[in-house]
């Protein structure tokens, strides 16, 4: 229930709705969080691991076949050598960036409502990247040679070429599963030591009392917690955008009309935090609904999530249009021919598909009924993830037909170009399932943090 | 074998969190030194109630960043541009391929800075530590959920288990109760 008499978006802090609702203490914050997985397991949770499981099955299948027969089970040919790897690689990574963004920009910006949604989100993204990763990874071929990509010498000295974007990218996702992990588990140790000492089986006491690392909530550790948290923000914040930079400099790095262009970083960042906040909502309004988080997960922070996707999807749109504009202003037709090809070309009908998704339907947002309608944001959040798929797909394959008319050609995947793609949804729902179940999926300390009995000076006249 | 149990300080609990800022106030200004409060969350103002210094960790950080920096500048220029310099696509090699070197230079300063943040909290912080004697007293559980406590230890110069209860009712703490460890 949502009181309307409180704007939440007021000067006053005093007048914004509350951030948690339904009257809730302290106590009742911790029980809402860690009942979630001292209940017993629901058999609708055995059903959903079972068919994520079935999808990691396939995804290990697909790449043992890959590995065994080569690339050439996908749809790969002369003018496209690049096809759905590097779309699911930069549609995977794109997915995570909202975790970071939540925890790491809003943290800055002292947004208080990110503490509701920060800790899932950020999970979502060690997922996504975790998918991610495994694309570049399986699309080099020989993939027993992968670690050429780190800087370990071979036989000769030859070093890996540090010139070269793809290998910029080897260290910014790297470096950024690295950060991101670190972050989300500094923010898991006080809450982890929540669930411990409220186990009552000797397992998840032995299990959580590790993870908790024997932390007991000293003032000197909260201190250097909050310090070290600050700064990781801060850490973050570049890292985010310079994650999606560098893997957008995969492409403008390269000479190829539609891809050799300045406006790819901000695009790129801009379309990555368009997509991660579309897929926290498509899974946050379930998880919200199914755990009866509603009095944490606020409409209000939905309604702030989908004015992100307003802004950002207002972005994504604004750069299409610049490309056209860049295209027809520096009058070299290679670059004009390739983006009239791209609307209507031989992948016109993806073209469409990405500008209905992505431009039209986050525009819905600007009407209030749409943004606090969970239903509807919900299927907003869908048309958003199939559009900026469709984006990577589009920007990736609309290249075939490239210079020499003569190496035109038409590219379409095969069954195990899906069949991988399929399969690594399962790997992130396999990851997602595990952890709902046995990790707190909102930052507790951090919730009741933000809570306006937390402050000392509650109920002080100054 | 008996164990010789050693007194280990004393502990209170508070109501609220503007009591338990309150009273590491008193406690701060009667002089006592070594005294801890255990909350729930980090409570806003808390350090200076207590009267604590900042911490030395942004120094460690910095420390670590500028170690990442120099590792990733030293392994491009040494790697790239001496063992084994290559030219691809009319890429130079020199002080102009440096601009090329910067993604990664990036990369590593933020993640050994992270490291250092992480890492160094958990350190200075003296953790993992799974024996600690408030973990014996029953009531503490609660530290995670809503609970807020003192500590007060015996290394205090003012501390003496009979005046030091009383200080401790007489601010507002409940059920004091000596800790051994």
């Amino acid at each position: 229930m949502i009181d309307m008499t409180l704007d939440p978006n007021a000067d006053n802090p005093a007048q914004r709705t509350p951030l948690v609702q339904g009257g809730m203490d302290f106590k009742d914050v911790s029980h809402a969080v860690c009942d979630i997985s001292e209940r017993k397991t629901p058999k609708i949770w055995f059903l959903c691991l079972a068919a994520a499981l079935g999808g990691l099955g396939l995804l290990k299948t697909s790449i043992l076949y890959l590995i065994w027969e080569g690339t050439g089970i996908w749809g790969l040919n002369n003018p496209t050598y690049w096809g759905w790897a590097i779309v699911n690689f930069v549609f995977w990574v794109g997915i995570g960036h909202a975790g970071t963004l939540i925890s790491a920009i809003l943290f800055l910006l002292r947004q208080d409502w990110r503490t509701g949604v920060n800790r899932f989100a950020e999970a979502m993204t060690l997922m996504a990247v975790a998918c991610a990763g495994v694309f570049p990874g399986i699309h080099i071929g020989r993939v027993w040679a992968a670690y050429w990509l780190f800087p370990i010498p071979n036989q000769m000295t030859l070093w890996p070429n540090f010139h070269s974007p793809l290998l910029w990218d080897v260290f910014a996702v790297s470096t950024y599963a690295t950060v991101s992990l670190l972050f989300w588990y500094v923010g898991l140790i006080p809450d982890v030591a929540t669930m411990r000492d409220r186990a009552k089986t000797k397992y998840r006491k032995i299990a959580y009392g590790i993870l908790a690392l024997g932390w007991t909530g000293a003032n000197k550790h909260w201190q250097r917690y909050e310090k070290a948290y600050a700064i990781l923000a801060a850490l973050a914040t570049p890292l985010v955008l310079s994650v999606h930079t560098i893997v957008s400099f995969d492409f403008t790095v390269s000479n190829l009309p539609g891809w050799h262009t300045t406006i790819f970083p901000p695009y790129f960042v801009a379309g990555a935090v368009f997509s991660g906040f579309a897929m926290v909502i498509t899974l946050m309004t379930v998880v919200r609904h199914i755990y009866k988080l509603e009095n944490l997960i606020t409409i209000r922070h939905l309604e702030n999530m989908c004015k992100i996707i307003l802004l950002t999807g207002t972005l994504v749109g604004y750069a299409y249009a610049m490309e056209f504009f860049i295209a027809w202003y520096s009058g070299v037709e290679f670059e004009s021919y390739a983006f009239i090809n791209r609307a209507f070309g031989q992948y016109g009908w993806a073209y469409f598909i990405m500008i209905g998704c992505n431009v039209i339907s986050p525009q819905f947002f600007w009407f209030k009924w749409c943004r606090t309608n969970v239903v509807f944001m919900f299927i907003i959040s869908i048309f958003v993830n199939i559009g900026m798929w469709f984006e990577r797909f589009v920007i990736t394959m609309t290249l075939n037909n490239d210079f020499l008319p003569s190496s035109w050609d038409y590219y379409a995947p095969t069954i195990w170009d899906i069949s991988t793609f399929v399969g690594s949804f399962g790997l992130f729902f396999t990851l997602l399932l595990l952890f709902l179940r046995f990790l707190p999926i909102v930052a507790i300390s951090e919730v009741k943090n933000c809570m306006p009995e937390a402050d000392p000076h509650h109920g002080d006249n100054h | 074998m008996s164990t010789q149990e050693k007194e280990w300080g004393l502990i209170t609990e508070f109501k609220s969190s503007a009591d338990i800022y309150h009273a590491a106030e008193q406690l701060r200004d009667s002089g006592f030194k070594k005294f801890e409060c255990y909350t729930p969350f980090p409570i806003h103002g808390m350090d200076d109630a207590m009267g604590l210094k900042a911490t030395k960790l942004p120094w460690l950080i910095l420390a670590c960043g500028l170690t990442g920096l120099a590792t990733a500048t030293g392994l491009q220029i040494i790697t790239n541009m001496d063992l084994y310099p290559m030219i691809i696509g009319g890429k130079p090699n020199g002080a102009g391929s440096i601009v090329a070197f910067l993604p990664v230079m990036f990369e590593l300063s933020v993640l050994f800075s992270a490291f250092g943040a992480v890492f160094g909290m958990i350190g200075i912080n003296g953790l993992p530590k799974f024996y600690n004697p408030v973990f014996k007293h029953e009531a503490f559980k609660k530290v995670t959920d809503d609970g807020f406590f003192v500590v007060v230890s015996v290394d205090d110069p003012k501390y003496n288990t009979q005046k030091t209860t009383e200080f401790l009712e007489k601010i507002g703490g409940k059920d004091v109760t000596v800790i051994n460890d």
